[in-house]
């Protein structure tokens, strides 16, 4: 199969990177735990109940008020191999812990995989929405529609108190995590970032690299998220978490303003070594990869690179990860073999023929 | 700095947790948090988050105190977690535990969400009859002050709304 089509095939909407602010903002992410009343978390249910929880949730999924808002495929976690699994972790379409720990897991995905409804992870339901760009208001709407068709078949775990109630104490209440996936490049090369991100941690949010908890920051990109889910609305808590970012993007173009003016020529050297190191390199590692990858990126965003399209970041940050790799290559892949894959492919997607027929 | 487990070694491994401004943080050794069966972070199973809640979950009074007691015994009565396990794991059992830890949960709400009470989205169908109740409770006291008033005819027509909805109450 060639690049290009597997490309297309495998990307999800996000990936394609339109949306507000896309300059900075990579995707904007809404998630929603809700339980069913008088059953288990998934945590102690035994094989029947967590069986009965998939059967809830698929009658919803078949009743057709869903398919209003998206068409869904039903993906049972125990029907797909190792590969296939590790390719929707990449995807951000489900979580690690669903695709190794959960008892009859399964995820629903809506055709353009903006949506996806895990089954059985740590909560009976996650209801997730993925946009790109700066949208959390608009993932919020679509997320909050999907909960009220599953809220009018099943009895939710709710109480006047303390709201949905969920696993994990750090969920209860609105059972809301909304986070915001930024590219600050500029931020970090001219050393503010470590100043803003503690301010961030001081107004409730939390920061991770993009792979979610206790992941690095790679590529200089951050997801930003609430922290606190009880005793605030979800209006205030997207609403806070929309002002925070939208100050960070300020900062960011104006370090990116700054980095033009007084040391033009440095960036420059630095964008165009990582264009030359991607466009020829034989082996590269994930880590190195993603740091090239940022930098051309910016080249982009800057004005200074032309022949490559702005979501190439979005697009190989995934694509060159371990599990779409052997996807890619049909076949199991060691590291160093992966290394030399990843390597082919970007210097197939940084062919200049390739952003002209994008 | 020394590790706040033995006091032997130097803590390496630090943990800052911020909640409105409030803020818990957490030292400790490499050898500790393997003890503890605790990985190091940016290995898989690192130090979760999990982890960091049961030590905000652990506030038992020292032994000889009764309270200590009872928090090894306290029990969900419908999915059998008792409370010292809640502690342990961070995470409730089923939507009931909330009920039967209920007197223990509100420090810890505190902590995390710096709030104890809900105050954002109410389900359509279950959520309805709550608001259905606060709307009865608010309808009966206008009803008082017409009756007073003696605003008889405004009041029967409130005591009908009033019938209706404790009806849609009921029939719940």
């Amino acid at each position: 199969m060639s690049l290009r089509k597997f490309m297309e095939e495998a990307l999800s909407e996000w990936m394609k990177g339109n949306g507000p602010d896309s300059d900075i903002v990579i995707s904007s992410r809404i998630r929603l735990a809700r339980n069913i009343r008088q059953h288990p978390f998934p945590m102690l249910s035994t094989n029947n109940q967590s069986q009965e929880v998939l059967d809830k949730a698929l009658t919803v999924l078949e009743d057709g008020q869903l398919r209003n808002l998206c068409e869904f495929e039903a993906l049972k976690l125990s029907e797909m191999s190792e590969l296939e699994k590790k390719v929707l972790v990449e995807k951000h379409l489900i979580s690690p812990n669903l695709a190794d720990e959960s008892r009859n897991g399964a995820v629903f995905l809506s055709d353009n995989e903006a949506v996806s409804i895990m089954v059985n992870e740590e909560d009976h339901l996650r209801i997730q929405c993925l946009y790109p760009g700066l949208q959390i208001q608009e993932a919020w709407e679509l997320a909050s529609r999907i909960d009220d068709v599953f809220e009018s078949r099943l009895n939710y775990a709710f109480d006047e108190q303390r709201g949905y109630m969920t696993s994990c104490p750090t969920n209860v209440g609105t059972g809301i995590r909304a986070s915001v996936m930024l590219h600050l490049p500029a931020l970090v090369l001219t050393q503010q970032i470590n100043r803003i991100l503690s301010a961030i941690t001081q107004v409730g949010l939390a920061v991770r690299g993009i792979y979610g908890e206790g992941s690095e920051a790679v590529g200089n990109l951050f997801q930003i998220s609430n922290q606190i889910t009880l005793g605030q609305s979800e209006e205030e808590i997207i609403d806070n978490l929309h002002k925070v970012v939208k100050q960070i993007i300020e900062h960011e173009r104006a370090a990116r303003e700054r980095l033009m003016q007084e040391s033009k020529t440095r960036i420059a050297d630095r964008v165009y070594r990582s264009f030359g190191i991607l466009s020829y390199a034989m082996v590269i590692d994930s880590k190195e990869a993603a740091q090239r990858l940022s930098d051309v990126r910016l080249g982009i965003d800057l004005g200074l690179i032309r022949e490559t399209s702005a979501n190439i970041l979005n697009e190989l940050m995934v694509m060159t990860q371990p599990g779409f790799l052997q996807q890619y290559a049909g076949a199991k892949l060691t590291p160093d073999e992966r290394d030399i894959r990843r390597a082919e492919m970007i210097r197939q997607r940084m062919e200049p023929a390739e952003a002209a027929e994008s | 700095m020394l590790c706040q487990e033995c006091n032997k070694r130097q803590a390496t491994l630090h943990f800052t947790k911020i909640v409105n401004g409030e803020k818990t943080e957490f030292h400790i050794c490499e050898t500790c948090a393997r003890d503890k069966g605790e990985m190091i972070p940016g290995t898989p199973n690192g130090f979760s988050i999990h982890n960091l809640l049961s030590g905000l979950l652990e506030f038992d009074p020292p032994s000889g105190n009764p309270l200590s007691q009872s928090s090894q015994t306290v029990r969900c009565e419908s999915c059998g977690l008792t409370y010292a396990q809640f502690s342990k794991l961070g995470r409730f059992g089923c939507s009931d535990c909330y009920n039967f830890f209920k007197e223990r949960l509100d420090p810890m709400f505190r902590r995390i969400h710096g709030n104890t009470v809900h105050s954002g989205k109410i389900p359509k169908r279950s959520g309805g009859m709550i608001q259905h109740k606060r709307e009865v409770e608010e309808l009966k006291r206008e009803l008082h002050r017409r009756i007073e008033e003696e605003n008889f005819e405004e009041a029967a027509s409130l005591r009908d709304r009033i019938r209706e909805l404790e009806r849609k109450i009921a029939a719940d």
